[in-house]
């Protein structure tokens, strides 16, 4: 990996006394700038324990801990956490505070002057799609669970932090208010560019949500850490297949789109035979392809373009070689790194 | 009003359904707790009229028994006892959370939390022991007079103040304070802005509670030699004169009356908003 990793966690271990075992055992991990790295696992693993090392919610016994190549391990953890925004399921406002002086919490706490914090509130309430007119003098009781984790990340973002710890940010919320803040997050994050950890048991929550994922075992061992493309493609062990579960290749099959495949031609004769054929756009993911092939029961989607136009055709045998090309691709990666260690 | 006897624990927990449900219709319960800041003045109004016309009805220092004019005198008896009264109930209850409220910021904390059961149960004590006993032992340590009363009823009525700032404090949601330590305040900012803010209503509630304990109470400052108002009624009972019994036993009730109105009043506007 290029550049310097923007958290570096060395060798860090987490022991209870009284435990039997460490909760996390020599953890080794890198974060890179402005990148989405999902920690996954069962319940119980340490996963929680490991997002809380970074800002020392929980003091690490052993190992260091860096961010931007500095050493944090002994500095002030309340100067510290000012600089990393944290975000939790239960989102925690304070309910006696407007959501003004919600999100104002950590500026307040750096002495910003009121002008400026007042400006920023409006900004960040912007950001998470929420009227500051509107909703500057209301009490968190007022909210919504989705406009609470709304507040709820404009507050981490309070200070503009360069990172942001979320531990199962949106696992409390309804399954359809979950998936518009997810995307409304993705799409929040290409303007931000922020280094993210982001904690979930959910793996489609994690191939949703990350750039690479980190399926961690008991003591937060990480089995694999990787893209969701290779996870999906090539687990490599039965830890990480038992925990992505059945029908993993198919859900590789969401991160490729249509418009990159070498297509079909579009032949009218041998296409256009009268029978219900499913159209999609080349911005289509392959994944909505097999859909539309299974819809339709045929071998068979076609391509149009803005216009309706089709423009090619994809058939079930681009489907299998893409993933063919993802497990060899994946595999060849493994292969490497086995041989360069 | 009944509300200065209810049970600790039923006082916060209807402070606490008032909290929750105010978006909703009042219930009976929020309509009477409304009516009640209304209610008990007049109520309070009416009593003292009656008090004020009973006591002129007497003719104190005029056509009344010599005994009963001069236990009823305002100048030289009934102002002084009242003066003595209130000192003491407010000396009391300003050492009570002086005393009680840092220690149960204290005992909510780290590691001092391990002895909060034993604090607990030494302040248990004192309001279980019956109130003579304590002012007899007090009497006994420390002789008589109106500073061995104050003692007396700080130990009495630290109970429900310490009880509630711990109950208020330990009834803060964690994960307000996760989110606040995650976010960088210290220890102290998440005392100061959130746990304290958020414990006031209950607080407040042992505060009104232990006032008129001690305004009851400092009745019996008398028999130490603490004077106070009940010095008005003992004479009453011993010169077996109701007048005077009664005009003693319903400026006491006033009084007590009154100052729970006060408690109320500081409930109600020091309640955080958003709650």
């Amino acid at each position: 990996m290029a550049g310097e990793p923007k958290i570096r966690l060395d060798h860090v271990s987490k022991i209870y006394q009284g435990a039997e075992g460490p909760a996390v055992a020599e953890l080794t991990l890198d974060i890179d700038p402005g990148e989405i790295l999902v920690l996954v696992g069962p319940s119980g693993c340490g996963k929680s324990t490991t997002l809380r090392l970074i800002n020392r919610m929980i003091e690490p016994t052993s190992g260091r801990i860096y961010l931007d190549g500095d050493d944090v391990t002994d500095v002030n953890p309340d100067q510290l956490r000012r600089r990393i925004g944290y975000v939790i399921q239960q989102i925690g406002l304070f309910p006696h505070q407007t959501i003004a002086e919600n999100v104002a919490t950590v500026p307040k706490m750096l002495r910003w002057d009121r002008k400026r914090i007042s400006t920023r509130v409006d900004e960040l309430l912007e950001l998470v799609g929420l009227d500051p007119r509107v909703y500057r003098d209301r009490y968190p009781k007022e909210l919504s669970g989705g406009q609470a984790q709304r507040v709820g990340v404009a507050r981490a973002l309070g200070a503009d932090p360069s990172i942001m710890l979320m531990d199962e940010p949106f696992g409390a919320i309804d399954p359809i208010t979950r998936e518009s803040l997810q995307n409304e997050f993705l799409r929040l994050q290409e303007e931000l560019r922020k280094t993210i950890v982001f904690v979930t048991h959910d793996i489609d929550e994690a191939i949703k949500m990350g750039d690479r994922i980190a399926i961690l075992g008991e003591q937060s061992v990480v089995h694999q850490a990787d893209t969701p493309e290779r996870i999906l493609a090539y687990p490599v062990d039965d830890f990480v297949r038992s925990f992505i579960g059945a029908g993993t290749a198919m859900k590789g099959l969401a991160f490729e789109r249509v418009g990159d495949l070498d297509l079909a031609p579009f032949d009218e004769g041998r296409n256009g035979d009268g029978k219900p054929v499913g159209t999609i756009t080349a911005d289509a993911t392959l994944f909505e392809a097999l859909e539309e092939m299974l819809r339709t029961a045929d071998g068979k989607t076609v391509v149009v373009d803005e216009s309706g136009r089709p423009a090619g055709v994809v058939e079930l045998s681009h489907l299998s070689d893409a993933l063919r090309t993802a497990q060899d691709e994946a595999r060849r990666h493994y292969d490497e790194l086995g041989a360069a260690s | 009003m009944s509300e200065a006897v209810t049970p600790l624990t039923a006082r916060w927990r209807h402070g606490r359904k008032h909290s929750v449900s105010t978006v909703a219709m009042p219930t009976g319960a929020q309509l009477w707790h409304r009516y009640s800041l209304v209610l008990a003045p007049a109520f309070i109004a009416g009593l003292g009229l009656v008090l004020w016309y009973y006591y002129n009805s007497l003719g104190v220092g005029t056509i009344a028994q010599i005994q009963v004019s001069s236990a009823l005198d305002w100048e030289t008896k009934l102002k002084p006892q009242l003066i003595q009264h209130l000192t003491i109930a407010a000396w009391s209850t300003l050492l009570v959370i002086l005393v009680a409220v840092p220690l149960g910021v204290l005992l909510t904390r780290g590691g001092p939390r391990r002895i909060a059961p034993a604090v607990l149960a030494v302040a248990n004590s004192g309001q279980a022991l019956p109130a003579y006993g304590l002012l007899i032992i007090f009497l006994a340590a420390m002789g008589q007079g109106g500073r061995t009363v104050v003692v007396a009823l700080v130990v009495y009525a630290i109970l429900p103040v310490l009880r509630n700032t711990m109950v208020g404090l330990d009834g803060v949601d964690r994960s307000m304070l996760e989110a606040g330590r995650g976010m960088g305040m210290t220890r102290m900012q998440t005392l100061l802005r959130i746990e304290l803010p958020l414990a006031v209503p209950v607080i407040v509630a042992g505060i009104r509670t232990a006032m008129v304990l001690n305004i009851g109470m400092a009745t019996l400052a008398f028999l130490i030699g603490g004077g106070g108002l009940g010095i008005t009624i003992s004479s009453g009972l011993k010169l077996n004169q109701d007048a005077v019994l009664l005009v003693g036993a319903i400026t006491v009730a006033l009084v007590a009356l009154t100052f729970d109105w006060f408690g109320a009043l500081a409930e109600r506007f020091l309640h955080p908003r958003g709650l």
